[in-house]
């Protein structure tokens, strides 16, 4: 048996069993630590298994276990604290951003990571979900709903 | 029996009821199920398109003894039902298409599971008599509608235009792949997963193991990721090979799809063919269609038939015709069958309709909206199956919209002198619910349900996939029962729990089923007659409301003949679409889209929207990035790295607008929303980037290299 290992999964210091190699991806969801990130492709494409490792939005399916050893993951299960949702999340349900859901866990990470840092994506919302397919939405009320959670934020 | 505006609900953009476990991560999908003891299940599947299976041997080096190995002799009747019977669950000894399941594995393992699947060796006697173009294979339906002189017509015309339009085989790539989780319980199956149509699953797989009791095959739906007719019949034979091998195994199984193997083996849209002629006076009068529409329907009958009816009935656009002939022809061929796709056979007969409407206004030298316009069906005009059109269509009125959202006149006078830039419209016509006498056979059921609390459950098989079935069906209940809309609960399907009210597709659920849930919950209220549903409930016990469908007064349709009202009711539309062509690649930009439809009541606006901008988003594709590439019939590039659907950088801006038109018949006045979006982007960016080149196209998807080549 090797090592578990050890990192911080939405603020909780957690140990996963899997394989070294296994992508995160199938880590954090065969160990039930994140059924929410999900699997699209398996190849870095679709970006349903969309997480933020050390701040940075990753395709979780490209990055294997033991890259994360020791890093912060947030995936979309940390958004909602003590059952307040977080303002993009308020903002997906308001706006009709997500429809099946699948893409929905992905998309929301990129947009906190477009929100955190608009900077990354001088082209703005379009660009910084470039890396997300959605099959359903035609992406128009997605793009709404990330910029009514940064109007908010603004408000505030 | 009816409730008039102003309305409390209905029009009301409600929020999506399931749409704080969509954001949170908590909906479960059928992938996110943990179930002890559960094993891994897999499919070895064909590498030849046509022939006999000679030898399968299990190499060495893997323990075979631990594995649950499932063949056809396993199945008591090895088929997956549908329309016909001629498709195989497993083959038994001829191969009719690439990828075709052969035999199935399982073992706790996934790892190993892939590993033995690698040491598996099939040994064939290859057929070479496989087809793979329209036309090379036997014939698997045809349709023919007549009306009129057609070949008198056609010499009474000062202008004959003829084209042949081509339409290519698209894949759905929902972003959830297709599956399936299964066990038994003594003689009784329980199957969850990912599928639109909880009553197709139950019948395939209550055939395919030769149950006698309804009741010993329960067929849940876990949260699915839309679908678009992706999983309208393919999941069948997921779920019959779950059960099989769960059955042998007398555990619990998940058959899991990857993404390479969805996309290699399950349905497609039905790659098209469509000769075409057209006979008009020189001032731009339509006189005479003839219509010659072939599709290929894959190596088994599965929904092609439908699929080519809705194919021809929609062929004839919204136009008036003096006399037209339209002719549908579905070929076999050794292609893994192609299956329903949203439009389901619309978008390619109204594809090659609305391109060759561009193209014969271009060459009379006419307006492409003036002369649509001279053509337009109003109301109490004829269709080409004899249906007289009751509704009127309202189509200047739409088309005066769209032009105006579009701000077509000045934006087409300014791209006009510049090379490379176009602007296309097209107008279009789709059909609400199932084809024909299809609503009448299905008989579709729906119930709602008093419960102690006070609140009132909808029971319906209209499945959920991200369209809004969850959030409409209590909006119109609470509408007629006076309710919060927090007070109607929508009970997940699974057949041991609702009425069958009939496959998720065509159309037809907020429209059809909502008529069923607004009869339903007017019965529930006549049966309260004002008394609080808590008290109600509390004397009486459950009481339901129900309906079951009646076709509408006056609806009819003749198999027979092929001939009558093929849908009670049309929803109707206008596309526009401006264009950009990189002069060095060729490569289409589309930069703007249009679109103004009436469905009748728009019962949640931002649903419906989100669904219309949706679906144009797989129009565009489907006409410019979505190539499906065929090698001996099937898909080979089968991943999301080179079958392209459009990205957030290239779907363009979409705009949408509504112009409402009630349906006395659809709940609430609603029509169908669903497909329609599909009908139009296909010939509008046609017709803008043949503007844009300055020579009519007559393909999609349109490919850079080939404009480059040409
Ligand atoms: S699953 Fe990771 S990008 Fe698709
Ligand atoms: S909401 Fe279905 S894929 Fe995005």
């Amino acid at each position: 048996m090797t090592e578990p290992i050890r990192l911080k999964l939405n603020g909780k210091e957690v140990d996963l069993h899997s394989h070294p190699m296994t992508p995160l991806l199938h880590a954090l969801r065969n160990e039930e630590l994140s059924p929410g990130t999900k699997y699209g492709c398996g190849e870095g494409e679709c970006g349903a298994c969309t997480v933020l490792l050390n701040g940075d939005a990753v395709m979780s399916c490209m990055v294997p276990l033991c890259q994360a050893e020791g890093a912060e993951v947030e995936t979309v299960e940390g958004l909602c604290i003590d059952g307040e949702l977080h303002p993009l999340q308020e903002a997906f349900i308001c706006e009709g951003g997500a429809q099946c859901g699948i893409c929905t866990p992905g998309m929301l990470m990129s947009a906190l990571y477009f929100l955190r840092q608009p900077e990354k994506a001088p082209g703005g919302v379009r660009e910084a979900l470039e890396g997300n397919l959605c099959r359903c939405t035609g992406y128009t009320r997605i793009y709404q709903s990330v910029e009514r959670a940064i109007g908010e934020a603004a408000g505030k | 029996m009816s409730i008039a505006p102003p309305y409390r609900y209905i029009g009301q953009s409600i929020l999506r009821r399931e749409g704080r476990e969509k954001v949170t991560g908590a909906s479960r999908y059928v992938d996110d199920n943990v179930i002890p003891d559960c094993l891994h299940g897999k499919t070895i599947r064909s590498t030849i398109a046509k022939g006999r299976i000679v030898d399968i041997s299990f190499g060495e080096g893997i323990p075979w003894d631990e594995f649950i190995i499932a063949t056809a002799k396993d199945l008591p009747r090895n088929v997956v039902v549908l329309i016909e019977q001629d498709q195989p669950a497993l083959v038994e000894e001829f191969v009719q298409h690439k990828h075709e399941p052969i035999l199935l594995l399982a073992h706790k393992d996934a790892g190993l599971l892939e590993d033995a699947a690698r040491a598996i060796t099939i040994t064939y006697e290859e057929d070479k008599s496989a087809a793979f173009e329209i036309g090379e294979g036997s014939l698997q339906k045809e349709y023919l509608i007549e009306e009129g002189d057609i070949e008198k017509t056609f010499a009474e015309c000062d202008v004959v235009f003829e084209e042949v339009y081509r339409t290519g085989a698209q894949e759905h790539v929902y972003i959830e792949p297709n599956g399936f989780v299964g066990w038994w319980d003594g003689d009784n199956i329980h199957l969850r997963g990912s599928h639109q149509c909880p009553y197709y699953v139950h019948k395939a797989v209550k055939t395919a193991f030769g149950l006698k009791d309804d009741r010993q095959v329960d067929i849940l739906q876990e949260t699915t990721g839309g679908a678009f007719g992706g999983k309208e019949d393919f999941p069948s034979t997921v779920a019959i090979h779950t059960a099989l091998l769960a059955r042998k195994a007398g555990r619990p199984v998940r058959m899991i799809y990857d993404r390479a193997e969805d996309m290699a083996c399950s349905t497609k849209r039905h790659p098209s063919e469509t000769r075409l002629r057209i006979g008009c006076t020189k001032d731009g009068k339509l006189k005479a269609l003839d219509c010659d529409f072939r599709i290929d329907g894959g190596a088994y009958i599965t929904l092609s038939p439908v699929v080519l009816s809705r194919g021809i009935l929609h062929g004839s656009g919204p136009y008036k015709w003096e006399a037209a002939r339209l002719v549908g022809k579905s070929y076999a061929t050794n292609s893994p069958p192609y299956g329903a796709f949203r439009g389901f056979g619309a978008p390619q007969s109204l594809f090659a309709i609305e391109s060759a409407m561009s193209a014969l206004a271009e060459k009379l030298g006419m307006c492409p909206v003036e002369f649509r316009r001279k053509n337009f069906l109003k109301k109490g005009d004829v269709l080409p199956t004899g249906q007289a059109l009751e509704g009127d269509p309202m189509l200047d009125a739409i088309v005066d919209k769209g032009l105006q959202m579009a701000d077509y006149w000045n934006r087409a006078k300014k791209i006009a002198p510049i090379p490379n830039r176009g602007i296309g419209l097209s107008v279009f016509l789709h059909g609400t619910g199932f084809t024909g006498s299809g609503e009448v056979y299905l008989a579709s059921r729906v119930a709602l349900a008093t419960r102690g609390d006070g609140k009132v459950e909808v029971r319906v098989s209209s499945t959920e996939m991200g369209q809004g079935t969850e959030t409409i069906f209590p909006q119109i209940a609470a509408e007629v029962l006076g309710l919060e809309v927090d007070d109607v609960l929508f009970v997940k399907p699974q057949t041991s729990k609702v009425p069958n009210s009939g496959p998720t597709v065509a159309s037809r659920t907020c429209s059809v089923v909502g008529r069923l849930v607004e009869r339903a919950a007017h019965d529930l209220k006549g049966k309260l007659n004002g008394t609080p549903i808590a008290d109600y409930h509390a004397t009486h016990g459950e009481t339901l409301g129900e309906a079951k469908y009646q076709a509408p007064p006056g609806l009819y349709w003749d198999d027979e003949k092929y001939r009558g009202s093929a849908y009670g009711a049309y929803s109707w539309g206008i596309n526009i679409a401006e264009v950009t062509i990189d002069p060095v690649t060729m490569h289409p930009t589309v930069e703007n889209f249009w679109g103004v439809y009436d469905i009748g009541t728009v019962i949640n606006p931002t649903l419906a929207k989100g669904q219309v901008e949706g679906g144009i988003a797989q129009g565009i594709g489907w006409a410019t990035c979505e190539n499906v590439v065929l090698e001996e019939g099937a898909m080979i590039n089968t991943h999301m790295t080179n079958y392209i659907i459009p990205t957030t950088m290239d779907a363009p801006p979409i705009m949408v607008d509504f112009i409402e038109n009630p349906y006395e018949y659809g709940g609430f006045g609603s029509k169908g929303v669903g497909e329609i979006p599909m009908d139009g982007p296909g010939p509008a960016v046609l017709n803008a980037v043949s503007m844009a080149l300055r020579r009519p196209l007559n393909k999609i998807p349109i490919i850079a290299e080939e404009l480059l080549d040409d």
